[in-house]
């Protein structure tokens, strides 16, 4: 990370352990998990150039191991989430292995079409309820402290995030992350210089379905239970909504895509009902037609013209 | 009564006519993708919620206006045509310099809007919609009884496929359009309008969606999520097959159609789910697709 980067960090950071003094923290832990959904998936999107469209089985698969694992094996806190963690990432492989055989278009259908169907098995599986849900998941202890209490577990949460977040800039500014920025912009070209492509796209697939995973256990500790909408389509179009939104191939694109959304959604809920799903869409279509670069992205193109020097 | 590996005669050739008319969806909507991927290499992820708006059309069109069957047949299709040809002038037209995949994006946030809009105004229940009289009933084949409605989407699906491929294969408007897509530029410097072959492309492509939806409002529910869980399969229909033929892409949706039904027969559980296991079976053993070819 580059020395901006790090102070936008820990200010970040700064403001994360203070704001459950000033915003219910249950919101706050909402954002961080979609915010590092986002931020998973912003690694295969905007540092590969690979658009998934089905992230959400990830988030989905990882909520119900870890709702189980915790509910039914009893295990305890730290070791459910990996759990979870570890299927995300293994389904990742399978689905990964599968969708990196065809490029583009096909690739995002491809990934949609294996998505659905971990939602289907999801959905007449036995462990998982069905149409309910996954209730009633206890949060367990951590060191000895009760993570019924949502600050505790808040501060766990700004911990699982501010952690990952740093591996995922270590990896988009290791050799490893310039290799996969090299496939997104010429493939052949990273192909000719010896690289194997398969393997390095096989590789960031993995690691963002893990870390789309986590933020799938995550989700469920915080809210006590897993459902079927975590697994379905209209959570990999809104992971992708988010990102693009914030800017994809930003650093911190993501996080404020992730914070719009699901502060849109809380505050409209109540008030329009179905026509939530009218609203996503037409920022959708805004975004794609006059706002590509999302907001962090315009942002910064507009600090450049203004100041006249490169911002990051 | 006569059975087969235990099933009994009637219900395996219930499910193959019901195989049959899935197959048939399939078929239809997903040579429109192929259409529209030629031409204007887009993935129209609004093709579900156009066939969704074809049969809410054809249910808005009996229930307010009093129009039949017949008419909205070809009413609905040229309404949903035109709100295609609005799409690509106001949007699409702007993308095709960018990445394929923004296309992609667009269409899946005009889908979200469509549906939504639908939702908001009619509910997430299914409307019913009735058999026009001169196709309810069935014919009684001797060993099974086989509706006409069904015999009819079948018949008229299949019909529209060929005049499709004719239209495209072997006349001179085909003979442009195939130009346009090997080589855009060339063709328009012989002096043919490409920018408005393309969007009659895009027009035709979602009129057959929407030909479709009328088709299915009498067979199935019609309801705003009837086509969002439609197009992920035809999506998996269009990696099975490949876009690079429209015959392809006829013959692989009837036979997934097919397959699903004989699923639904022998192995019940894994009917929702056997199309995308065989997508990724033939992701594994040629990742290109049936009749597609590696570009």
């Amino acid at each position: 990370m580059n020395r901006r980067v790090t102070v936008a960090y820990l200010v970040g950071l700064g403001l994360l352990l203070l704001a459950p003094m000033f915003i219910y923290p249950i919101l706050v832990m909402k954002v961080l998990c979609f915010a590092l959904f986002a931020c998973a998936f912003n690694l295969l999107l905007g540092y590969t150039g690979l658009l998934s469209f089905g992230h959400a089985a990830f988030l989905g698969t990882a909520g119900y191991v870890t709702g189980h694992a915790l509910k039914v094996w009893e295990l305890p806190t730290l070791l459910g989430l990996l759990a979870g963690t570890v299927a995300a990432a293994g389904l990742g492989w399978v689905i990964g292995s599968l969708a990196i055989r065809r490029q583009g278009i096909y690739f995002a259908m491809v990934t949609l079409a294996l998505a659905q169907m971990v939602f289907f098995f999801f959905l007449q599986a036995p462990f998982t309820g069905g149409e309910d849900g996954l209730q009633g998941v206890p949060r367990g202890t951590l060191f000895g402290l009760d993570l019924a209490d949502d600050i505790k577990l808040y501060y766990l949460v700004v911990a699982i995030f501010a952690g990952s977040f740093w591996l995922i800039q270590r990896t988009i500014h290791s050799p490893f992350g310039q290799i996969l920025k090299a496939i997104r912009e010429n493939e052949p070209r990273a192909i000719s210089l010896g690289y194997d492509v398969a393997r390095y796209k096989l590789l960031a697939f993995v690691l963002s379905a893990g870390l789309a995973g986590l933020a799938g256990a995550t989700k469920t500790l915080v809210f006590k239970f897993a459902t079927l909408t975590d697994a379905h389509w209209h959570t990999s179009g809104e992971v992708v909504l988010m990102t693009l939104l914030g800017g994809m191939g930003t650093v911190f694109g993501p996080v404020v895509g992730a914070t719009v959304i699901v502060t849109l959604q809380n505050e409209l809920a109540d008030k329009v009902g179905s026509l939530v799903t009218v609203i996503m869409g037409a920022i959708f279509v805004i975004c794609v037609l006059a706002f590509r670069r999302g907001i962090v992205g315009e942002s910064l193109a507009l600090y450049k013209r203004v100041i006249g020097q490169k911002p990051l | 009564m006569t059975e087969i590996f235990g099933v009994p005669i009637q219900a395996l050739f219930g499910q193959l006519m019901l195989g049959l008319v899935n197959g048939s969806f399939y078929a239809v909507l997903s040579l429109g993708l192929a259409v529209i991927f030629g031409m204007l290499n887009i993935i129209n992820f609004a093709h579900g919620a156009l066939y969704m708006t074809g049969a809410m059309l054809a249910w808005i069109g009996l229930e307010y206006l009093g129009i039949g069957y017949w008419w909205m047949l070809v009413l609905a299709p040229i309404c949903v045509g035109i709100i295609g040809i609005a799409i690509e002038r106001l949007m699409l037209q702007w993308l095709y310099k960018l990445d394929h995949l923004y296309g992609l994006l667009l269409t899946f946030g005009l889908a979200l809007m469509i549906e939504g809009l639908f939702r908001d105004l009619y509910g997430v229940a299914g409307q019913p919609y009735s058999i026009p009289e001169e196709l309810s009933g069935a014919f009684n084949l001797g060993f099974m009884f086989l509706p006409k409605y069904r015999a009819w989407v079948v018949v008229a699906s299949l019909s529209v496929c060929l005049a499709t491929w004719y239209l495209i294969e072997k006349t001179r408007l085909g003979a442009y359009l195939r130009a346009a897509t090997e080589n855009p530029k060339l063709t328009q410097a012989f002096g043919i309008n490409v920018p408005l072959m393309v969007m009659l492309t895009y027009g035709f492509g979602v009129g057959l969606a929407g030909f479709a939806g009328v088709l299915a409002a009498p067979a199935t529910q019609i309801g705003p999520l009837m086509g969002s869980n439609l197009i992920i399969i035809v999506f998996a229909v269009v990696v099975i097959g490949g876009m690079g033929s429209i015959l392809g892409s006829v013959v692989t949706g009837l036979g997934l159609g097919i397959i699903e039904g004989m699923t639904k027969v022998f192995w019940p559980e894994a009917s929702a789910t056997v199309v995308f296991m065989i997508m990724a079976v033939v992701l594994m053993i040629r990742p290109a697709g049936l009749f597609g070819r590696e570009k």
